[in-house]
């Protein structure tokens, strides 16, 4: 008995010391957290320095992610969102759910970055990518032209999906239907995530696959495979950037800023490349990794502001529909 | 009180039944009362319902005509394999729905084996994209389960049945009409309408094998609903929408379905003195174990070199998923036993039509609900596990309630009224007649729910804890992660795992001596 009380007693004292340290919670999306992903190794640098816990919790993907802050509302767990990307931005603000940042960082986007409330962590460019040592198209026209059979993802349930229709809306403008309409024969199929169609086409079923430039990255480094690259097209590509916010409703908000400084930081930002495989927001000292180097980059970047994307969104999506269930 | 004339109770069956109810509306109107202002029903939604309703019934009419033949030659024939392709006849099922998408195109696909087969005849690749191409997937899922339940329901006819057949000379059609048929008539309105129910929440099949939003179902409406466009209100409208569908579904099929068996028998080892065409039965029995099989061991394939590329967290959430598996069959025997002995002595439709909604229910809306109701009083994320049992054992109940439900009345009528002369009611008929004499039904319809149970991602996507991912998270992650062949070793993994877990529980629960 008197051993019981002891054992008692030492576990609430260890479990009191556990809760001294105070939590800071960062929301995500799953292929964070997973053991693949920047989460682990992210989660062992922070607390390195940070003299607390870091709780990641991954929600299925990035409007996924949105969802659950929205349905959690003012009084989320939450203490950090991140894995949001440009396009969700604007409805993310609408919430009122997020609060201004402090974070100041010379990023090297493509693009000048002035968001309040948002940090970017990493960004890359849509590419379809295909076999190395095979001509591809260098235009959405030529592909169309094409009998070069492509995978894309829906943009209703999919990040990219969603990515390529605000690619052709930014390259094409009121022309993006008549750009679908002549594609519909290249698309084999469109799937619900990336993971369908990737996977469908390292099986062969297609040509090329709606995906990164950064993609081949993967394959070079963590295969030693070279037999993957991406089409560069003349329009532009059109850019991805992913970010973090802090919440309103923190209660940890000194820790959360620290965080988003920890995030735009070379510990953090070293991380990025070979397990996000996307560009870091701000190129570490030591540079990127090799491999990354070798990657085709677009002469053109193309991006829709938070804004914009809304509208483009709503004015393409029903085009898509049209132009592809014909 | 008035003493009840019946050998078992009905009142725990009405309380499981409740229980599910419960959950599937509860977690809808919790859903329906979050809403903000949204935009109701759209356009859109008519074509998407138009297309769910058209491969829904076309897969399963189609699922379950075919099966009737290769059930009924199973059932008559004797060969050396016969029980494991009848095991494997589970297992297109409890693939994670990315690893079978995967492992049909690499049979049917444009550079699928079929197609290259044709090439070196100088033909062009098959088109698989479309319409038929999501039958052809739902037939494959589905095929093989109808078989499988309508064979159940061939084992279930009394040897003596079969014995005075052949005595009497009574072969080939009349023998169809006397005793198939009517078995037939029993089963296979219920077993057509769980079909239905599975296909119409279809999303990520119906996408990719239909080639594009031409095969847009209501699932991925709800799923667009809950996630770009957070309008929830939309989506339980969809959700209840799919529960209506279904539960006309249910309803017609009970109409359909003639009650009644075959009265009591000794319980022989059923034999088959009809012979039928045997030629007739081989074909049809290798043409389902090549539809079948080719898929299977795309997936067995193309998973050999990735075992080896496998990281060790794969064995713990492998661990983790027989874990659930096991909590999960729990449950299910929990509320389906109950179920089953209840509409055994009465025929009630609450019980009957929450033993369906289970799986006409969207694991999104369920998921989402009862992350609503947690909420307030738990932290979700440290339920995921237990939640996601409690889903899946609902998702598999419909399987189970059509594989035990038959056997129930069965039991209910041979043995009721002896039982009652004797005054054995309630508990100790429960205990003492109805579960010994189910115990194969039993065995099967936890194999089934287990393996189902460790197959699908269910809803602990909605809630994953970095720290306990089951294996189909782990293989969605793996391929997140662009590591598709260690997914595939992980895919192959899990099959193995399911085929294991199916097989030890028939086969424990089987009395019957076939062969």
């Amino acid at each position: 008995m008197k051993h019981l009380l002891i054992a008692a007693g030492l576990l609430t004292a260890t479990s009191a010391m556990a809760a001294e340290k105070p939590q800071l919670t960062v929301y995500t999306y799953d292929s964070f957290v997973s053991d693949w992903g920047p989460g682990p190794k992210a989660e062992e640098a922070f607390e390195a320095v940070c003299n607390c816990d870091l709780k990641l919790v991954g929600v299925e993907d990035g409007a996924a992610l949105l969802s659950r802050i929205r349905l959690e509302g003012e009084n989320s767990e939450a203490d950090i969102v991140l894995g949001l990307d440009t396009n969700l931005i604007e409805t993310a603000k609408k919430t009122g759910l997020f609060t201004p940042h402090a974070v100041e960082a010379d990023y090297t986007l493509p693009i000048e970055w002035a968001d309040d409330t948002f940090v970017p962590y990493d960004w890359g460019y849509f590419a379809f990518v295909h076999k190395a040592g095979v001509d591809a198209p260098s235009s959405f026209r030529e592909l169309a032209d094409s009998d070069r059979k492509i995978l894309i993802q829906d943009p209703r349930s999919s990040t990219p999906g969603l990515g390529l229709l605000l690619w052709i809306k930014s390259a094409y403008g009121d022309e993006a239907n008549d750009i679908w309409a002549d594609l519909s024969d290249n698309i084999v199929t469109v799937t619900k995530g990336w993971s369908e169609a990737y996977g469908l086409f390292l099986d062969g079923e297609a040509d090329m696959v709606l995906s990164y430039t950064t993609s081949p990255a993967y394959h070079l480094i963590a295969e030693e495979d070279d037999s993957k690259t991406t089409a560069t097209f003349d329009e532009g590509h059109y850019m991805q950037i992913e970010v973090a916010a802090k919440l309103a409703g923190t209660n940890q908000s000194e820790l959360a800023d620290q965080f988003l400084n920890f995030m735009v930081s070379d510990a953090f930002q070293t991380i990025i490349p070979t397990t996000n495989w996307m560009y870091p927001s701000v190129t570490p000292v030591g540079g990127l990794p090799e491999g990354f180097n070798s990657l085709k980059v677009p002469a053109k970047a193309l991006f829709f502001s938070p804004e914009e994307a809304v509208s483009a969104r709503s004015e393409a999506l029903p085009e898509w529909l049209e132009a592809l269930s014909q | 009180m008035a003493r009840s004339t019946q050998p078992v109770s009905t009142v725990p069956g009405l309380a499981a039944a409740c229980v599910v109810a419960a959950l599937i509306l509860g977690t809808l109107a919790a859903v329906a009362f979050r809403a903000e202002a949204g935009h109701g029903f759209l356009f859109a939604d008519w074509a998407a319902l138009r297309f769910t309703l058209t491969q829904a019934i076309l897969s399963s009419i189609i699922s379950v005509v075919l099966a009737v033949p290769v059930a009924r030659a199973l059932s008559r024939r004797r060969f050396a394999g016969r029980r494991v392709l009848i095991a494997l006849l589970g297992a297109p099922f409890i693939l994670p729905v990315i690893v079978a998408i995967l492992g049909l195109l690499q049979v049917f696909g444009r550079s699928g084996w079929i197609s290259e087969l044709l090439a070196q005849f100088g033909a062009p690749p098959i088109r698989i994209y479309g319409m038929h191409g999501v039958v052809l997937a739902h037939v494959f899922f589905n095929l093989p389960l109808a078989t499988r339940l309508i064979l159940q329901g061939w084992q279930e006819v009394p040897s003596e049945r079969f014995r005075l057949a052949a005595q009497l000379g009574c072969e080939g059609r009349s023998l169809f009409r006397l005793i198939e048929l009517p078995m037939l008539a029993r089963i296979v309105p219920g077993v057509a309408a769980v079909i239905f129910a599975i296909c119409l929440t279809s999303f990520a099949v119906a996408l990719t094998l239909g080639g594009g939003p031409r095969a847009t179902t209501v699932e991925l409406a709800i799923y667009q609903a809950f996630t770009y466009d957070f309008d929830l209100g939309r989506a339980a409208l969809l959700s209840g929408l799919q529960l209506v569908l279904t539960a006309a579904a249910a309803f017609t099929a009970l109409k359909l379905s003639r009650e009644g068996g075959f009265g009591a028998g000794l319980d022989r080892t059923i034999h088959r003195w009809d012979g039928g065409a045997p030629i007739v039965d081989a074909i049809w029995i290798i043409l389902a174990a090549v539809f079948l099989l080719l898929p299977l061991s795309a997936v067995v394939m193309s998973g050999l070199e990735g075992l080896f590329t496998m990281p060790p967290v794969v064995f713990k959430a492998a661990l983790i998923s027989v874990a659930v598996a096991a909590a999960s069959t729990a449950i299910l025997l929990m509320l389906a036993l109950p179920m089953a002995a209840t509409i055994a002595v009465r025929r009630h439709g609450l019980v009957e039509l929450s033993g369906i909604l289970g799986l006409a229910a969207s694991p999104l809306v369920i998921g989402t609900g009862l992350f609503i109701i947690i909420r307030p009083v738990a932290d979700p994320t440290s339920l995921a596990l237990p939640v996601t049992a409690l889903v899946n054992a609902t998702m598999a109940l419909p399987f189970a309630l059509r594989i035990l439900v038959p056997a129930a009345q069965d039991t209910v009528l041979r043995h009721g009224r002896l039982a009652l002369s004797l005054n054995m009611k309630g508990r100790v008929f429960f205990t003492r007649i109805l579960i010994p004499r189910m115990r194969a039904q039993i065995g099967f319809a936890a194999g089934l729910s287990a393996a189902l149970s460790m197959g699908d991602l269910g809803v602990i996507a909605l809630f994953a804890d970095p720290e306990f991912a089951t294996l189909p998270l782990q293989i969605y992650r793996l391929m997140g992660a662009y590591k598709m062949q260690a997914a595939a070793g992980g895919a192959l993994l899990l099959l193995v795992l399911s085929m294991t877990v199916f097989w030890i529980l028939d086969r424990g629960g089987r009395w019957h001596v076939e062969d």
